[in-house]
């Protein structure tokens, strides 16, 4: 239990840094051979951690696409509600933030600390705008004016019977994606804390950045899918 | 395979069940362990627990089928064990049989037999026969026990606040309009997709550690059938296991929200969460019996003294069913499709039974000319050979759509997964429980008392369930309280067979006990096999093995190498070499 963290014997910290969390000061567990190896199961699980995710998703898809085959007109009707250019506004922002969560990394691993900060709070400043955009423009007015799901549906002007199942499938769908940004917000802020306190990660330590990364780029690749699917096609 | 110094035996660290500190400190040892050993054994007894509540519900069940229901003409109720005896009380008395069904079924799949062999003897074994320290992900294994604690204490609750009569698969509408009033539904629903959270985890942890963590020298081809076994589980419970998860939350919000997505009134439609339903639940049947089918390519060998035959073929063909059981789950809808799909699903089924029949007669092979021990494990062993080949067989008329659909919810189907699961999984578990018991607590059992409650489980097995494929064929319907007299001797049999079944288990609880509490203490290697947990103490030392292994031979060499730690009075050393 006490070896899970041990300290590397290998790399010892000179000056200031002897906390056990500034990356000079990291080892492996003991039940690994190296570091690694640590690295690369760490990463192995991360990737099978996502591809669970996208299986999460890919139940709400599919019943987009089925109710899609089924009440055409309704999902036309649905998707007019929608304003492209705020979904096309939270597009560029979750790209702009993968962008700089990829240069997190790249400046872990060449030691930058500063830049790994700069670059995180960034990547964090656009996660709370999208959160931002998505309630204070979309869910506020759309809930308020009574297009809300299911049985709640009070809008009075549907076209179609089957709008409130639109609805269900949109709010759905954009809810548990926002859960996601807010979740990997969550690790972001843990990345950064532990960067700002105790310069956590380095080029032999950047295995939470990484996976973070990857965490935050799967958010992404996600919204890539919804946002045509709900907004832009009719 | 042997540890590159066998010799030097270092006695200085304590078994991983030796407390090191008082009472509580070592309840806090446990509590807060990230020991894979002491995770399985906690896994071992929070299943079994829950086998025993999921047991009762059963026996309570069968009760209930002695006797018919019937109304005498003075208003007399007879056969009626459950609710107030008068004339109203029919349906309170069919409402509480509906429950305790449903009770039944949801303990033992989702807190039962899916953690049952992979999180209990998975856990234990995998990094042991891997020749690993810990699993990957060591914390990742703790958490996933407490979620899967925390996920059984949500089903607990929901059955002490009054049980659902749902059904353990959640069918809409039953699932989004019973007990509206009342929110223990969402609360067995929650359980579910807590429980899908552990099973993810213990899963993905067993990927990672069979890619990254086995000893120097031991290949893919290296690896005892078991852990092909739990790899090919753990890939359809990473897969699989998510897609339940996004059911079960929709049926959440459908029922908090009225979302209308399985809701007919709505637009949406009941059908779709049958399809999400099976999409998980059909692949996880095999998560059910994989690792169980793992667990008898182990026993066979070590016991037959025999090299597996065709370990290639039996590698693949867990590969093999757990790729072909994501493309059956329509099987469970044939009659809410059209016949194209039908037609196809039904194709597809077919194709499950070549992957488990290369797994049948691979086994049956390694048994011919070994030679056979016969002892517990390995009776247990013929005993999953000759109940999954009925279970497996008896699958077939199902996947029919001829015959699916004469005998599609009827006994025969309570039937045929009851041998696939029970004579299949429960089986092989109980079989891997003795196989493996003096590894994991350092005791032999007694082998009398044990084949003693292995005989008795066999016959009341085969009682409970033999007569229910012909209440079946009859026409009897699964989930009815009441049947026609016709039914009544069948009915009894199958009910007399489920206290044969309960006094074998008792049989077997003691001998464990008694093993515990004054067994004799075990070998390290008592059945002389040569994978690689059998290297290490009786029980495993903390860190697993004294020097890093270093696999030199396969796991199945018997005809070649001599076990090392092995019993010679039992196994006497050849007195002269072979030919080859």
């Amino acid at each position: 239990m006490a070896t899970i963290d041990a300290p590397n014997p290998d790399i010892q910290a000179t000056g200031a840094q002897t906390h056990p969390l500034y990356w000079k000061n990291r080892g492996f567990a003991h039940h690994f051979r190296n570091a690694d190896e640590q690295f690369d199961a760490c990463k192995l699980g991360m990737w099978l951690f996502l591809s669970t995710e996208i299986l999460l998703f890919a139940g709400i898809f599919c019943a987009y696409a089925i109710f899609r085959m089924l009440y055409p007109e309704a999902w036309a009707a649905g998707s007019h509600h929608l304003d492209w250019r705020f979904g096309g506004l939270n597009t560029v922002i979750l790209l702009l933030s993968s962008w700089t969560v990829a240069s997190g990394v790249r400046a872990a691993q060449l030691g930058n600390n500063a830049a790994l900060i700069r670059n995180l709070v960034i990547t964090l400043i656009c996660a709370g705008l999208f959160v931002f955009i998505k309630l204070y423009f979309e869910y506020i007015p759309k809930l308020s004016a009574g297009k809300a799901p299911g049985t709640f549906f009070s809008y009075p002007y549907a076209h179609d019977p089957h709008e409130p199942l639109w609805w269900s499938i949109y709010y759905i769908g954009t809810g548990i994606h926002a859960l996601h940004v807010l979740i990997g917000a969550g690790l972001l802020i843990w990345v950064l804390v532990r960067a700002i306190r105790y310069e956590a990660y380095g080029p032999t330590e950047y295995t939470m950045v990484e996976n973070s990364a990857l965490y935050w780029h799967l958010v992404d690749l996600i919204w890539i899918f919804l946002f045509p699917l709900l907004y832009l096609i009719h | 395979m042997t540890t590159a110094e066998t010799t030097h035996d270092h006695h200085d660290e304590g078994s991983y069940l030796t407390p090191k500190y008082g009472v509580m400190g070592t309840i806090w040892d446990w509590m807060t362990t990230v020991d894979h050993k002491k995770i399985g054994v906690m896994y071992l007894f929070a299943v079994l627990f829950m086998f025993f509540l999921g047991g009762v519900a059963a026996l309570a069940v069968r009760l209930e089928l002695l006797e018919p229901v019937r109304v005498a003409a003075d208003g007399t109720i007879t056969g009626q064990l459950f609710g107030p005896a008068n004339p109203e009380s029919i349906a309170t008395g069919n409402n509480i049989f509906n429950r305790l069904f449903t009770l039944h079924g949801a303990i033992m799949v989702f807190m039962f037999i899916i953690p049952s062999v992979p999180a209990a003897l998975g856990n234990f074994f995998l990094p042991l026969m891997l020749g690993a320290k810990d699993v990957a992900f060591p914390r990742l294994n703790l958490f996933s026990w407490y979620i899967y604690v925390v996920g059984s204490l949500f089903g607990v609750f929901s059955i002490i606040l009054g049980g659902v009569d749902t059904g353990w698969t959640f069918y809409t509408p039953y699932s989004t309009t019973t007990d509206a009033d009342h929110w223990r539904v969402l609360l067995m629903v929650l359980a579910a997709f807590v429980l899908g959270f552990s099973s993810i985890l213990t899963g993905l942890n067993f990927i990672v550690t069979t890619h990254k963590l086995r000893a120097p020298g031991m290949g893919w081809f290296d690896m005892p059938l078991f852990i092909w076994a739990i790899y090919a589980t753990s890939i359809i419970q990473v897969l699989a296991t998510p897609v339940i998860g996004i059911t079960l939350l929709l049926l959440i919000f459908e029922r908090l929200f009225k979302v209308g997505i399985f809701d007919p009134a709505l637009g949406g439609d009941p059908v779709l969460y049958q399809h999400f339903f099976w999409f998980y639940s059909h692949p996880v049947v095999y998560v059910m019996i994989l690792p169980g089918m793992g667990i008898i390519s182990e026993i066979l060998s070590v016991h037959a003294r025999k090299h597996i035959f065709g370990y290639r073929a039996i590698a693949f063909s867990s590969l093999g069913i757990a790729a072909v059981s994501f493309i059956v789950w329509g099987h469970h809808m044939f009659t809410a499709m059209g016949e194209l799909a039908s037609t196809i699903f039904s194709a597809l089924t077919f194709l499950v039974a070549i992957p488990t029949a290369i797994k049948m007669f691979n086994w049956i092979a390694t048994l011919y000319k070994g030679s056979i021990a016969i002892n517990t494990p390995m009776l247990y062993a013929l005993s999953f050979l000759f109940l999954f080949s009925i279970g497996g067989l008896t699958g077939l008329p199902l996947g029919a759509l001829a015959t699916d659909l004469h005998l599609h919810d009827s006994y025969f189907v309570v039937a045929h997964f009851h041998y696939t699961m029970m004579g299949g999984t429960v089986i092989a578990f109980l079989g891997g429980i003795h196989h493996w018991w003096p590894k994991m607590f350092g005791r032999m059992y007694n082998e009398r008392a044990g084949m003693i409650g292995c005989v008795l489980v066999f016959i009341g097995f085969n009682l409970t369930f033999m007569t229910q494929f012909f209440l079946g064929t009859q026409g009897m319907p699964r989930r009815y309280a009441s049947y026609i007299d016709e039914f009544q001797t069948l009915h009894v049999l199958s009910t007399y067979g489920s206290w044969i079944l309960l006094a074998g288990f008792l049989v077997h609880l003691f001998n464990f006990i008694h093993s515990l509490v004054a067994g004799p203490k075990a070998p390290p290697n008592p059945w002389g096999g040569l994978t690689l947990e059998w290297e290490t103490e009786s029980p495993p030392i903390e860190h697993n093995f004294h020097h890093e292994v270093l696999v030199q031979h396969g796991p199945y060499d018997f005809d070649t190498v001599v076990p090392p730690h092995c019993d010679e009075r039992e196994f006497p050393l050849p007195e002269t070499p072979a030919s080859h």
